[in-house]
């Protein structure tokens, strides 16, 4: 089973208290930096939509979200393009892309010290349902690789794997470790 | 670019109607060739167009950053999909949906759709489509042969085509209609759909019905061509028909369609359709596209040589099969109810009683209603999506349509199961009372997607619904159903111009800065199948709207007569005193930086050398002066409009642009005289020649306004064409604005 399109969101502590506009700002400096390696072309702003995508930037590669999908607020990480290399190159590279958001968000003056990671949820997913049907198959073929993966970014601590059980979501996993890490540990960790 | 693009083909082999999968392959191979260098970009770009696949802004390889023209170095370097339009940039998917009528399996695929190749939101339309944005190029085959699979398909939802045939969603369970218009309104789309009388327009097409003349969901009188339900008794027989319309419009300057035939009979609604799309091919204008829509043609020739020419063109066509096959069906069909029919329930809390208010609409069949779902911006989640794809299954026989105020409806929802029903949208989030009120916000993507977006209207309306819901303003009945609309630009998808209260975004240079403004449209009315269109009153700074919003609310609530409607009480005060009543509004606050951004965009609106950090420091070229005294003389204009004083109107309006023309023409030649021959003339050499006049979309339209006003001085005018002129001479004022901010500044966005 080929896992491109992988995304990863790191669910927020206290998410209630972080406001979401000042991102607007901060992601069209993103742009005007080109600050990551894919390329950065536009900032959507969706704070109007209840439980939806939050603020975006908009990249041809990969989209860069602070996402409030089904109420937890993470920062987000879409890669689109397909990436050259194994699986666990892919599900590394997508946490590595979400994890330096993060803490670039993290330590971003204008959040006010309010956005950060809680240290213990990641959430993980294919954005292919023909590559990665929801189903028991796509389960039990990668969840060798998921797991693989979970204990490398955890460094080997505890940790509770649960699929999205629902077929029309996207094949993905919630990721909760027992200890808490911080981003910028999480980083060092896929290094 | 998705990995899985090309299985795509294999895995739904056999699985999509044989037609829609020929389709998709061919475009598919289109898209091949394209990458190849072996389709002209031209060529592809009117191909591409008439499957739905949209540029996107920024797509020409530029982006304004806040500081500077960013250029984007794309991975396929100069590879283009049109003119000026790089191959690798994010465009928009626009998908047609007839009617707006879905089914449950529909809407998951719109679901997945939207997450996997968009941005995880689907965006329903002002005529009934779906839009999803920031899609590859590449995706857009796989995305299209998913649609195909669940019956749907992009074909000519842009480009010079048929697009999507739009009807009342109430059809067939509204009050007040003749008769149900839905199988009328599947069997014409289905029937023009590449239809070779429909390949040969100079511009877009738009259908669409109404089962009424009264209200507004169908908005007949805005399109290329209406119908009405509409009955007659023939040899005691009751006989179905439609009243048809032809010729209207929006676009810069909006149009009322005219009544081509108070009756045409149901057997004769595809032939004369179709007669006048071959009238409409050979007649209609092909090189100007500014004046290539059909209204153009039945002003020039007038509704009565237009109609001439159709029926006669209506004599030579081939019977088909097709013209009156699907009318036995027609008249049998009736959707039906997946519940028992019920009584109305008692109202637990007041949030369900304020959504039983605004949200619900009684059926013509006792027991039951339609359910409004409002979207806000009309953006729905890919979870949304598929909640109410599990709500439409459980409480209906899947009978969900998009609307043109940008949300669906759920027909034949069972009184008795109102509390579930509320329940269960309620906990998908998609509860939220206010249904075509005045916080239910219809506006077109604007600056946020759009190309051609001038000011932020999604911003705008963002900005207005969260003012309104945070301060939990409380508006009396008739505030509250005031409908505000807000376009980008002055072409009007958000449908300004009958609205309450219409906003379409236009940009003033105020000392060396570009600033976002909307010019505030008032008086539109939406009921009547869009009966009349709103004037312009005034341009106001984007971040005063809200302010102008609140002044003129208050204003009608302190000084309406009893049962006065908005529309009554705008004509009754007349433009003068509500222009006065938004006088301090006009400019933006001295030192105010906020001004020169807009709505949730904090990038300086334009950006030059020039003036950084000086905004408070005015500096206003005699230039500006003139064109500002020329945008007076056009408000001058409307008020000797709607004072039937049309020939005073008239000579203002065009004495306006004439003014307008002579400040730009002035820049360059300070001792231009007063002659309108003179000015007409060195204006056309110095400005429309050298294109410096050009709309970077619109090309030359505004400036062959004056063109076409000068050299038509002389001849007789009616109220329509007045009324026209004045519309133009705004546009060419807005235009000349424009020009000047083009000209004075290095670099703007």
């Amino acid at each position: 089973m080929t896992l491109q399109h992988v995304n990863v969101k790191l669910l927020l502590e206290n998410p209630a208290q972080v406001d979401l506009e000042p991102l607007i700002t901060i992601f069209h400096e993103w742009i005007q930096k080109q600050v990551f390696d894919e390329m950065l072309l536009d900032v959507a702003d969706y704070r109007h939509v209840p439980g939806g995508p939050g603020v975006m930037v908009i990249g041809l590669q990969a989209d860069y979200s602070v996402d409030d999908t089904d109420h937890l607020l993470g920062v987000r990480y879409n890669r689109k393009a397909g990436f050259d290399g194994s699986n666990a190159d892919r599900l590394a590279q997508a946490a590595r892309a979400a994890l330096t958001a993060c803490v670039k968000l993290e330590q971003e003056p204008r959040m006010g010290g309010k956005l950060k990671f809680n240290g213990q949820d990641i959430e993980l997913f294919i954005n292919d349902r023909l590559l990665a049907p929801n189903t028991d198959a796509s389960r039990a073929a990668a969840d060798a690789e998921l797991q693989a993966f979970a204990n490398k970014l955890f460094s080997g601590a505890d940790y509770s794997l649960e699929y999205q059980m629902d077929p029309r979501r996207l094949f993905g996993a919630a990721v909760k470790c027992s200890k808490k890490f911080s981003s910028a540990q999480l980083l060092q960790h896929l290094s | 670019m998705k990995v899985s693009n090309s299985e795509w083909k294999e895995k739904l082999a056999g699985k999509l109607p044989e037609h829609l999968e020929r389709e998709v392959d061919i475009f598919d191979s289109e898209v091949a060739l394209r990458k190849q260098g072996k389709i002209d970009e031209r060529i592809f770009a009117e191909t591409r167009l008439r499957r739905g696949t949209y540029g996107q802004r920024y797509d020409n390889g530029q982006r304004h950053d806040g500081a500077k023209v960013q250029e984007m170095h794309y991975p396929s370097g100069d590879l283009t999909k049109g003119p000026m339009t790089m191959w690798d940039a994010p465009g928009m998917q626009r998908i047609k949906v007839p009617g707006g009528g879905l089914n449950a399996e529909q809407l998951e695929t719109m679901a997945d759709l939207a997450e996997e190749y968009s941005d995880g939101i689907a965006h329903v339309t002002t005529r009934q489509d779906f839009q999803l944005h920031y899609i590859h190029i590449e995706d857009t085959p796989a995305l299209m042969r998913r649609l195909a699979a669940v019956n749907i398909t992009s074909r000519e939802a842009c480009g010079n085509s048929v697009r999507n045939v739009t009807a009342c969603p109430y059809a067939g369970t509204c009050q007040d209609e003749v008769f149900d218009v839905t199988p009328y309104s599947h069997a014409l789309a289905k029937f023009l759909m590449g239809h070779p009388d429909c390949q040969n327009f100079g511009r877009k097409f738009k259908p669409a019905f109404s089962g009424c003349a009264q209200h507004a969901c169908g908005l007949t009188n805005l399109h290329d061509l209406g119908f009405i339900a509409t009955t007659r008794v023939e040899n005691g027989k009751e006989k179905r028909g439609f009243a048809m319309y032809v010729g209207g419009g929006l676009g810069a300057v909006p149009y009322q369609a005219k009544l081509f035939d108070s009756f045409v009979p149901v057997e004769e609604m595809m032939p004369l359709s179709q007669a006048i799309a071959r009238v409409y091919g050979r007649l209609g204008e092909k090189k100007n596209r500014n004046r290539a829509r059909i209204k153009f043609l039945v002003q020039d020739l007038g509704i009565a040589k237009f109609k001439e020419l159709v029926l006669e063109e209506r004599k030579t066509l081939t019977p088909d099969p097709r013209w009156t096959g699907f009318i036995a069906d027609a008249e049998k069909f009736e959707e039906q109810p997946l519940r028992a029919a019920g009584e109305w329930p008692s109202a637990t809390s007041e949030a369900f009683k304020k959504w039983l208010q605004t949200n619900t609409r009684p059926q013509k069949q006792k027991g039951y209603v339609v359910v409004t779902v409002a979207l806000p911006l009309g953006d729905i989640t890919a979870n949304q999506l598929r909640s109410l794809a599990d709500i439409v299954r459980k409480f209906t026989k899947e009978t969900v349509r998009t609307t043109v105020e940008q949300n669906f409806v759920i027909r034949w929802v069972s009184l008795s199961d109102l509390p579930a029903i509320y329940q269960a949208l309620e906990a998908a989030e998609l509860a939220a009372p206010g249904a075509g009120t005045i916080v239910d916000i219809v506006t077109c993507p604007g600056t946020d997607t759009c190309k051609l977006g001038i000011s932020s209207s999604r911003g705008l309306a963002a900005e207005l619904r969260k003012e309104m819901l945070e301060t939990g303003a409380k508006f009396d009945e008739t505030v509250e159903n005031l409908h505000i609309k807000i376009s980008g630009c002055y072409n009007s998808c958000g449908q300004h111009h009958v609205a309450d209260l219409g906003f379409y975004g236009v940009s003033r240079k105020i000392g060396n800065f570009a600033v976002p403004h909307f010019q505030v449209v008032l008086g539109g009315e939406w009921e009547h199948n869009a009966g009349s269109y709103g004037l312009p009153v005034a341009a106001v700074p984007s971040k005063n709207i809200p302010k102008v919003v609140t002044r003129l609310t208050e204003r009608y609530l302190a000084g309406r007569t009893t049962g006065e409607t908005f529309q009554n009480f705008v004509k009754r005060t007349g433009k003068v005193e509500m222009k006065n009543m938004l006088d301090d509004l006009v400019k933006p606050p001295a030192g105010d930086r906020s001004f020169y951004s807009d709505w949730n965009d904090p990038r300086e609106y334009t950006l030059s050398d020039h003036g950084v950090g000086e905004c408070a420091g005015e500096v206003v070229t005699p230039v500006e002066f003139e064109l500002t005294a020329a945008e007076r003389e056009v408000f001058e204009a409307q008020i000797a409009f709607d004072n039937n004083e049309v020939e005073k109107a008239r000579s203002i309006a065009y004495q306006a642009m004439l003014h307008a023309a002579k400040s730009l023409v002035k820049i360059q030649k300070p001792d231009i005289s007063d002659d309108p021959d003179q000015i007409v003339s060195e204006f056309r050499t110095r400005y429309f020649d050298t294109q410096k006049f050009w709309d970077p979309f619109a090309g030359g339209k505004f400036a062959s306004y004056l063109f076409d006003a000068h050299a038509n001085a002389n001849d007789g005018h009616n109220p329509d064409s007045t009324r026209y002129l004045i519309d133009e001479a705004q546009l060419f004022i807005d235009a000349a604005h424009s020009c000047n901010n083009k000209l004075s500044s290095p670099v703007s966005v």
